[in-house]
């Protein structure tokens, strides 16, 4: 085990007429937040602490490192370990970052080592802070949130936005990790899962009773989304949709979860009927060579074109541009992009082992692994306007209905229950 | 029987592209133009090569020539380099122009862009031909009479055609499992043919000077000029060494610290003093050997890798798919008329482009690397596909269905 519980910690209950006197105080730990973020866990924790910053509610955020964020509804720390003065981050999540030393001394430091340290930090400066409960993001921050049970009694509500079988595809994953995750899991008072495929996940991996997962999905703040600009940076695209083209859109990382192989192989079909149809891919990560390799090889090279990772204007015209946005995740937790997609005018085809195909009944949908089935609905919405537009409507509609109130109305229940001591 | 070093040199320079993503595609249609600090700056490249081998080098070669009228040279200069000579570097053209004005040089034929188009549009290879013999009467003043193909691709094919379009010559790799038991070191004739003749690099001998010079682990360094020619002369039979070997190998293979110009200024002397020997350019050895036997080559083989085949440029899906590509333009290109696409066209043909995308030994950052702009052969594909989009996008501003 990796984790040694004291005995007697003590369980503070609040006296609720006490507790309604003053704000509820929440701990929130996270690992990153917009705009230093690698990818959808930074944007989903900053648009729920915004939405529930609207509520009674003071949250304290601690992040692994020291950045400016330009946040003012909530109050950023930061946890450096002792010793350290700076963190400075790489662009993408699970690499090294760099720390900078009391002495000037620099050091890298793995992702498992980082989180160690942010444990500790955490314990470290907990002494300092006041708080009723405390909320933590994903396995990175799960020991830091038990060290602070330990420490001061209070319940921890353990926020799941991707488990490590999703990371690794469908497998055990890291053996460490796995069991960070076991153990935090199996000790949380509360478990959120970002979907009922998350929730399924969970109750497969690691044994724990449904009913102690609650599934509160993630939204979008469309006002967050800035608006498109009259020009397309995809200007050969866009030249070649007047000539009677088609785009296909991916964007995220280049990484074995994200199924982008699949899709390629359906590209191939979907090219030998619609030979119009360019598939745009936008993002980096490991499977990056193997994925233009793979698509020269099936002779498709001439039609996927790879962006590499791009943020700003071309990230949202590669929304914007596409006929067709598809998310072919082996298991995406959520899933953010193709309500992004939405809000920039492009209907979506999903995988089923997503969480966001709960959310949308306005999407194609999929398996993941049927790639004749995923070739047939692209080849259907490529070469049907009618079909491409009647989707983006109905999707539209729902998407107007979408906001984090609700998410942020569940979260607060969940504190409520805790805080009352009554047990959910 | 006299016999002769053949001496034959290869300049090539290709036109590089630049970091062209695909934000540039259908946006600007410089793929060649890199800024002058880049690794892909073609200006850049060119001033440092001229600076380091061709300048030097030739100032070396036109003493020897004169000092030694024996000494005779073969050299082989495409159009790609020759258009940066006299946009970068004048003074290198003009010591080119010195050294074939000695008579003692003799200029080999070969494709203008240094492509493969010989595997893909035997119209276009044609006319690439005739693009160079044109330049290179232009510029030096004289008609090429044998031929070499990009990289010494050779095979049966090469042969027949470069009989059938009037060479009296094409070189070839002398590589063993085509020559068996027989030696590089005479004249043959290629199977299916009666005029032609083949010469067949010697590339032991000329690797010992092209690679192995500089390298002190090799057991024969540092090598002499004295000392090759000694080996020459143990050969008591042969009437020929191909010594084939790029041109850069003076001065940018082979760095002027490693001694190669020394080297370079002592073979002739050191070779003619033995009495029967002497220096023939490509078609001076055809016209004074009968062929020995015939060899046949139903395979391609080329002058790269320990392969000697065309895996180096069309090996993996990355070439074959970007190059198919570009090749499956080309009738709706050439209809358009307009010079500045079809050059563009033609410049993308070049064989470093596909020499860059190689990944067989990526991962050992071996000779591919060495000339490589690109840090990663990914890089090079997506450059080159990006430039083959615009092509695709400027076609369709003609009014062309893409």
């Amino acid at each position: 085990m990796l984790f040694k519980l004291t005995k007697n910690y003590r369980y503070t209950k609040i006296n609720i007429s006490e507790r309604q006197k003053r704000v509820m105080k929440v701990l929130m730990l996270g690992w990153e937040l917009p705009p230093h973020n690698s990818g959808g866990l930074g944007t989903a924790c900053y648009q729920l602490c915004k939405s529930l910053s609207k509520k009674d509610l003071d949250i304290d955020f601690v992040l692994p490192y020291k950045a400016d964020h330009g946040i003012d509804f909530m109050r950023i720390s930061a946890a450096h370990p002792q010793g350290v003065t700076e963190v400075i981050r790489s662009g993408i999540a699970y690499d090294s970052y760099k720390y900078i030393l009391a002495d000037g001394t620099e050091e890298y430091l793995d992702i498992y080592a980082q989180q160690e340290l942010y444990e500790h930090a955490v314990a470290r400066i907990v002494d300092e802070k006041e708080f009723d409960i405390v909320h933590a993001h994903d396995w990175l921050t799960f020991r830091a949130a038990l060290r602070v049970k330990e420490k001061r009694g209070c319940p921890i509500i353990l926020h799941v936005h991707s488990i490590e079988s999703d990371r690794a595809g469908n497998s055990q994953g890291n053996p460490l990790v796995h069991e960070i995750e076991d153990v935090s899991m199996h000790l949380a008072d509360r478990i959120i899962a970002v979907s009922a495929h998350t929730k399924r996940s969970i109750m497969r991996d690691y044994d724990i009773p449904a009913d102690k997962i609650e599934v509160i999905h993630n939204s979008i703040d469309r006002d967050h989304l800035e608006p498109l600009e009259a020009d397309n940076a995809y200007r050969y695209l866009d030249a070649m949709k007047n000539l009677g083209y088609r785009v296909v859109v991916n964007v995220g990382r280049l990484t074995v979860q994200k199924g982008l192989p699949n899709l390629l192989y359906a590209a191939k079909e979907v090219i030998e009927r619609c030979p119009k149809t360019f598939f745009l891919i936008v993002g980096s990560g490991e499977q990056y060579y193997e994925l233009l390799t793979l698509a020269a090889e099936l002779g498709i090279g001439q039609n996927v074109l790879f962006t590499d990772f791009q943020r700003g204007k071309r990230l949202r015209d590669a929304f914007a541009i596409g006929d067709l946005f598809v998310m072919p995740s082996v298991s995406e937790p959520f899933g953010l992009t193709p309500l992004e997609a939405i809000g920039y005018g492009t209907p979506s085809l999903v995988s089923h082992q997503s969480g966001v195909s709960e959310v949308i009944k306005n999407f194609l949908k999929v398996d993941f692994w049927d790639i004749h089935e995923m070739a047939n609905q692209i080849t259907a919405v490529i070469a049907n306007d009618e079909l491409r537009d009647e989707l983006l409507k109905n999707a539209l509609a729902e998407y107007q209905h979408l906001s984090w109130d609700d998410a942020s109305n569940r979260i607060m229940n969940v504190y409520n229950r805790h805080l009352s001591g009554v047990n959910p | 029987m006299s016999k002769a070093i053949v001496l034959y040199l290869h300049v090539h320079q290709p036109y590089r592209i630049r970091h062209y993503t695909m934000f540039d595609t259908a946006t600007k249609h410089d793929y060649f133009d890199a800024q002058y600090e880049d690794q892909e700056s073609n200006e850049r490249i060119l001033h440092k090569v001229a600076e380091k081998s061709y300048i030097p080098t030739n100032a070396r070669l036109l003493e020897l020539l004169e000092r030694h009228p024996e000494f005779k040279i073969s050299l082989s200069i495409t159009g790609t380099v020759i258009e940066q000579l006299e946009r970068w570097s004048p003074q290198a053209l003009q010591s080119f122009k010195d050294l074939c004005a000695t008579g003692q040089v003799e200029i080999v034929a070969e494709t203008y862009h240094h492509s493969l188009a010989f595997f893909y549009s035997r119209a276009e290879f044609e006319m690439q031909v005739n693009m160079h013999k044109h330049k290179i009467q232009q510029v030096f003043g004289q008609t090429p009479q044998v031929f070499r193909n990009t990289e010494l691709c050779y095979n049966n094919d090469v042969a027949y055609w470069a009989d059938k379009a009037g060479y009296k010559g094409v070189l070839a790799e002398g590589w063993d499992p085509i020559l068996n038991w027989r030696s590089p070191n005479y004249v043959y004739r290629p199977s299916y043919t009666n005029q032609i003749r083949l010469l067949m690099k010697n590339y032991k001998l000329s690797d010992d000077i092209a690679f192995r010079f500089g390298n002190q682990e090799w057991s024969e360094w540092p090598l002499t000029a004295d000392k090759f020619a000694g080996w020459l002369n143990q050969e008591p039979n042969a009437t020929n060494f191909n010594l084939f070997m790029d041109y850069e190998t003076f001065g940018e293979h082979q760095w002027e610290e490693s001694g190669i110009f020394g080297f370079l200024s002592h073979l002739p002397g050191d070779w003619l003093k033995t009495e029967g020997n002497t220096f023939m350019t490509v078609s001076e050895v055809i016209d004074a050997n009968e062929p020995v036997d015939v060899v046949d080559v139903p395979e391609t083989i080329t002058w790269a890798d320990t392969e000697r085949d065309l895996s180096a440029w069309l090996g993996n899906g990355l070439q074959t798919s970007s190059i198919g590509a570009l090749y499956g333009l080309q009738d709706d290109i050439i209809k358009t008329g307009d010079f500045n696409l079809i050059e563009d066209w033609r410049r993308l043909q070049t064989s470093d482009h596909f020499y860059y995308m190689c990944t067989k030994y990526f991962n050992d950052g071996d000779i591919h690397a060495y000339f490589s702009p690109y840090k990663t052969p990914y890089e090079a594909y997506i450059n080159f596909m990006n430039a083959y989009h615009d092509l695709k996008f400027r076609l369709s501003e003609k009014g062309v269905a893409v």
